[in-house]
């Protein structure tokens, strides 16, 4: 039986719609000194290895990993990049403590966004050259099609993406950490102009700059920490398949399967009575109820009415995104995972503030690597 | 040709083949536009070259002057503590004589790019640039030398304020 991993200190960069006074290097810095100070950790002595996820059209610098050391304390130690969302990197550092390698292990991820002048050309440059991208069409158009298909084979309704819209937003307001908080009404959701419709303009989760560091350690080496541990109970990731022309655009398979793995190894069979709430990816409206019902924490088609009947607004049965996920808290790039693990995290310590759930033991963060990407991963999350 | 084989099978694509659509090619060009925050250390740096100065951070844990100037100490994992002025003369840390361009066009000129410990600096630290005013066979390492600057009117806070470095006479 490997050693449990717990998450034992996390830090973040202030997210910002732009951050024009400091670059990436300084904003990891910011997030790097928090998590280390939560954890009571020196990342000169007690930080085995050091994991970032970048991508690197989004920095505008290849093999990125090599510019990550200096503002992680990294300098002169065992780095590595994992081409990825932060929920990737966060599972390799559990697996490099599981294997007995490391005991203390820190990831980071983030997003510089606004350094990007040209961002869905270069999104674009993601989709397959010879027969999509001479086409024409922007990115988001992937967007469009799944949700096409998705309200089709579910019954959920346009209505039900825009209360989505309309629930994150308002929950963003309560949290300081988010950066698009909004009173939006379902009209407003529903007469915004159309982008890539079905999509309107407010169903698209706006880009952020943020960052997020996490310091991990084996259940040896966690008590004598300064953190609050928060254990890592299960993870699993998956990836469908690249075929535009051949994939299932109905359901979120990858989020199923990665929910399979991260379910088996925490030994959940039923995510809706094991589970008190879930930080779920929502980078377009209609991705938090196709990936809600992935994860089986409800059944297909009934996403939708579980929100209408308030299942997973902060006070219903089975709350979701109560930070206000990426709609209402920006989009950050490959650490949106980190993202959603951060405001679990923050719950399950009885540290979210005005976004507090009562009585919380055990939650879900879940991430997608956005468009054109069928790939997902699941962590389960829980305080003892 | 080898023993085997006299004559290479198939028919090689020449570039007219491509230029004149004989056969089928995509073509797709990436708009990748960054505009990269310099942040403070970095701002900092680069406001000063237009001054015709460099600057650099002090480390108030291990005293080590910082070159570039960061905010924080790599070593010491600590926000570095006070901004200090150099001296735009130096000592060559090492150096590279190239004859080749990145598009392998032959240069008869070579170019000079060297990496000098700046004095004022810590041991090491220092900046990459560039030779000039100088032939290529009396490059040395430990060579001193000094940066020759645009005049004031022609900087705009960028690496290239500084056109190249030269040798420091009896230096």
């Amino acid at each position: 039986m490997p050693e449990r991993v717990a998450i034992v200190g996390v830090g973040y960069s202030d997210i910002r719609s732009i951050t024009p006074g400091l670059s990436y290097k300084e904003m990891m810095y910011e997030a790097a000194v928090r998590a280390y100070e939560d954890a009571g950790v020196n990342p000169r002595k007690d930080v085995d290895s050091f994991i970032s996820v970048s991508e690197d059209f989004w920095e505008g610098t290849s093999i990125f990993d090599e510019y990550i050391p200096d503002q992680l304390g990294a300098a002169l130690r065992p780095v590595h990049t994992v081409s990825g969302d932060g929920i990737h990197g966060l599972a390799c550092a559990a697996m490099l403590i599981h294997t007995g390698r490391a005991r203390v292990v820190v990831v980071e991820g983030h997003s510089k966004h606004s350094d990007m002048r040209t961002p869905a050309h270069i999104h674009n440059f993601a989709y397959d050259p010879i027969y999509h991208r001479p086409l024409g069409a922007h990115p988001h158009h992937l967007a469009g099609l799944e949700m096409t298909r998705f309200l089709f084979e579910s019954g959920n309704t346009r209505e039900h993406c825009a209360l989505v819209v309309k629930k994150n937003m308002a929950n963003a307001l309560l949290n300081p950490r988010a950066v698009y908080g909004a009173r939006v009404s379902l009209r407003d959701v529903l007469e915004a102009p159309p982008t890539f419709s079905p999509l309107g303009e407010l169903d698209i989760a706006r880009p952020a700059d943020g960052g997020f560091v996490m310091v991990l350690a084996g259940e040896s080496v966690a008590g004598d920490l300064a953190g609050d541990p928060i254990w890592i109970a299960g993870y699993g990731w998956c990836t469908e398949t690249p075929a535009i022309d051949s994939r299932l655009w109905g359901e979120a398979i990858y989020a199923q399967l990665a929910a399979k793995q991260a379910y088996r190894m925490a030994g959940i069979t039923d995510p809706f009575r094991e589970l008190d709430f879930a930080e779920v990816d929502d980078s377009f409206s209609y991705k938090e109820l196709e990936h809600l019902e992935a994860l089986g924490i409800c059944r297909h088609g009934e996403a939708g009415g579980w929100l209408e009947d308030g299942l997973t607004l902060p006070g219903g049965d089975f709350p979701v995104n109560v930070s206000g996920g990426s709609l209402g808290g920006g989009h950050l790039l490959e650490a949106t995972g980190l993202h959603r693990v951060h405001e679990v995290v923050l719950q399950l310590r009885g540290q979210a503030g005005e976004n507090q759930l009562p009585d919380v033991e055990r939650g879900l963060a879940q991430s997608w690597r956005n468009l054109p990407t069928t790939t997902g991963c699941v962590v389960i999350l829980e305080r003892a | 040709m080898t023993v085997k084989i006299k004559e290479w099978p198939g028919t090689a694509l020449s570039s007219r083949d491509i230029e004149e659509g004989r056969v089928l090619t995509v073509r797709h060009k990436l708009r990748a536009e960054y505009e990269w925050d310099a942040g403070v250390a970095i701002g900092r740096y680069l406001r000063e070259l237009k001054n015709g100065r460099l600057i650099a951070r002090r480390c108030g844990g291990c005293e080590r002057t910082l070159l570039p100037p960061r905010m924080f100490c790599e070593e010491c994992f600590t926000p570095t503590s006070e901004w200090v002025y150099v001296g735009a003369t130096g000592t060559v840390n090492t150096f590279s004589i190239c004859y080749v361009r990145w598009d392998v066009v032959r240069l008869k000129e070579p170019l000079l790019p060297a990496v000098i410990t700046v004095d004022g600096a810590s041991p090491g630290m220092g900046i990459l640039h560039l030779l000039g005013e100088v032939r290529p066979d009396d490059i040395r390492v430990g060579m001193r030398v000094q940066a020759v600057w645009k005049s004031p009117d022609e900087r705009e806070g960028a690496i290239t304020d500084i056109k190249y470095w030269k040798p420091i006479q009896g230096g």
